[in-house]
């Protein structure tokens, strides 16, 4: 990897790294017996450890001109291998967690294994580590090719990869040290959110860099949607997180905002997380895989237009449904209901437009595991924004809100969309990237998409029940006209559910477990001969130039 | 000044309006602009033939 660096680079690399290890040497000292300090040992730490890479590549030969001729793929490698180790970590405490809510004795008795301090590692690990470095990579990925140019440079998106997992890594061993600021989804202390800010900055020029050194006249409609996604998520996290530590030496701030402020601030960045970390980045994957591999254009490039459009204006003031019936002005919860309402239209759009896109290959579906999952998360994408639009309606809110229906509407659009969107684009990438006719085991892909449908199933079923009987039970008044039911009763009643969401998390993680060793298996294995060539795993080339599929009724 | 309720809803009912109906406008018309759909269907296609995955060099 250092060898791949010109010597400029490896100085450069040696210069942040030194920076790094001052920064961390300084949190170290001033934070002492705090977990700032602690997070300060991990940075000096990891940076040394870098150093030491930098130093031991250091006087390799500079990599050849030649590099030029092709596109920088090893940072998208790393980070596809980055975002599989978090899918498995962060399943595996997701499901941990869940059992946890079965049985609350698990906890040892140790603070750390609390569910408030496991529940933040699930989320992030799955929303940020997952998530965050599949998008990263197939953003790296994609924007060269729709380009046609290379990265400028090879330093940068290590600096982007590395300096993301870091802050990840932060967020993680923070919660279990009991380091939160209590907003969800944006748990990570201040020195994270500045160090995120640095990293994520540096992200967004990569890209405009790329893009200014396209040879293509016209943006491809998928980097749309991984820049909005770029640009809204830095907005989103510096306004969010603007807040006060309480010393240079402590990991202990205090949000500027206060009160009903500080709560629609807080739904404004988490409303906008889903549609901008969740919705546009994996919209922008599936715009360029999914065409890809299925061998057919987007069924409507304009359509893909009008809705990237609909769903960056809408999704902004859409976040004010989570606070329904709270101390938020109503005039500010009709204002997020009626345009959550709205925005069923280009969300509906995105998820016609990707099963229109597959008019004419589904006996690809049918073969084709990889192509499945794409299949199947774009109808998980059009059953959980209709759920969505229809749960910030404020009477239905009214049943839904703080039941576990909200927890299942998650989960359909996290494990149905996201997930299933990113391995398929995973699977679809790992041949292309290792130069593999294939998949280690077809089989294995096969198992992981059934494992990973049964779990999202049994999960989505068990919320809901739980969730409207729970929210029934609530809301059930006895002839005196007081609750018929103590809270302790709805959760007994839950209980099975519990347990059977807890079973439907095991079958996903079983089936991303299987993934990684697949994935780890076709890069281990050697690549076979170039003439057992499978058409089912390569882009198309000659015969479908121009020349779509047959239409039923054509 | 204070932002009063009556401000902002003036305000939303105004400029908002307008801001949301004229922005539909522009992205509906650019998008079906007769000019515009030779390069987005070249693009759609585009990503489906890069035969030789190279970069361009010039």
């Amino acid at each position: 990897m250092v060898a791949e660096l010109t010597k400029n680079e490896r100085q450069g690399a040696l210069v942040i790294l030194l920076a790094l290890a001052v920064t961390g040497l300084a949190m170290a000292a001033g934070g002492r017996g705090d977990p700032f300090g602690v997070h300060g040992a991990l940075v000096l730490v990891v940076s040394i450890a870098g150093i030491f890479a930098v130093i031991g590549g250091y006087y390799a030969p500079e990599p050849s001109p030649d590099r030029l001729d092709s596109y920088y793929d090893t940072p998208t490698k790393f980070g596809i291998i980055a975002a599989m180790v978090w899918a498995v970590v962060g399943m595996a405490v997701g499901d941990w967690v869940a059992w946890l809510l079965a049985y609350p004795e698990w906890t040892f008795d140790a603070a750390w294994a609390s569910f408030g301090r496991l529940r933040p590692v699930h989320t992030s690990g799955v929303i940020f580590g997952f998530g965050g470095n599949a998008l990263i990579a197939t953003s790296f990925y994609v924007m060269q090719r729709t380009s046609r140019a290379r990265l400028p440079d090879q330093l940068t998106p290590w600096f982007v990869l590395f300096g993301y997992n870091l802050f990840c890594v932060i967020a993680a061993t923070g919660y279990l040290m009991g380091v939160t600021q209590s907003k969800e989804y944006a748990e990570p202390e201040w020195y994270a959110d500045i160090w995120l800010v640095i990293v994520w900055v540096v992200y967004f020029v990569l890209y405009l860099r790329t893009l200014n050194r396209r040879k293509e006249p016209h943006i491809y409609v998928s980097n749309w949607y991984y820049l909005a996604f770029i640009l809204v998520v830095a907005m989103l996290h510096i306004v969010n997180n603007l807040a006060v530590p309480i010393s240079w030496g402590s990991a202990k701030s205090y949000s500027l905002f206060s009160g009903v402020q500080d709560a629609m601030t807080e739904w404004w960045y988490g409303h906008n997380a889903v549609a901008f970390f969740l919705t546009s980045g994996f919209l922008g994957m599936m715009y360029y895989y999914m065409p890809k591999r299925a061998g057919r254009p987007i069924y409507s490039y304009r359509m893909s237009i009008i809705s990237f459009w609909g769903i960056t204006f809408f999704y902004m003031w859409a976040g004010s449904h989570h606070l329904h019936y709270t101390a938020l002005p109503q005039w500010v919860q009709s204002l997020g209901m009626t345009f959550s309402v709205m925005l069923l239209v280009p969300s509906w759009v995105s998820a016609g437009n990707a099963l229109m896109t597959l008019n004419g290959a589904w006996h690809k579906v049918r073969d084709d595991a990889v192509l499945r999952f794409m299949m199947v998360a774009a109808v998980f994408y059009g059953l959980s924004t209709f759920e969505g639009s229809f749960m910030a309606i404020r009477p239905v809110n009214a049943l839904s809100h703080y039941t576990d229906w909200t927890v299942g509407h998650v989960h359909a659009g996290a494990l149905g969309w996201v997930a299933m969107i990113t391995f398929g684009a995973i699977y679809a990438s790992v041949p292309w990237l290792w130069k593999r006719n294939g998949m280690y085991s077809a089989k294995l892909v096969e198992a992981h998409f059934w494992l990973a449908l049964a779990g999202t199933i049994i999960y989505v079923f068990a919320m809901w029940n739980s969730g409207i009987i729970q929210g029934l039970m609530w809301r059930t008044y006895n002839e005196s006209g007081t609750l018929a039911y103590s809270f302790v009763d709805s959760l007994v009643a839950m209980h099975p559910y519990y347990i059977a969401r807890a079973v439907g998390g095991v079958f996903f993680l079983l089936g991303a477990i299987i993934g990684f060793y697949n994935i780890w298996m076709t890069i281990r294995t050697a690549s076979q001969d170039e003439t057992a060539h499978n058409t089912a795993d390569h882009p198309v080339t000659e015969p479908a130039v121009g020349v779509p599929a047959l239409q039923p009724g054509e | 000044m204070t932002i009063t309720h009556d401000l902002l809803v003036w305000f939303s009912k105004s400029f908002g309006l307008f801001y949301l109906m004229g922005l539909s406008l522009i992205v509906v018309i650019y998008a079906y602009w007769p000019a515009n759909q030779k390069p987005f269907n070249a693009a759609a296609q585009a990503i489906l033939h890069d035969d030789d995955d190279k970069p361009y060099r010039g």
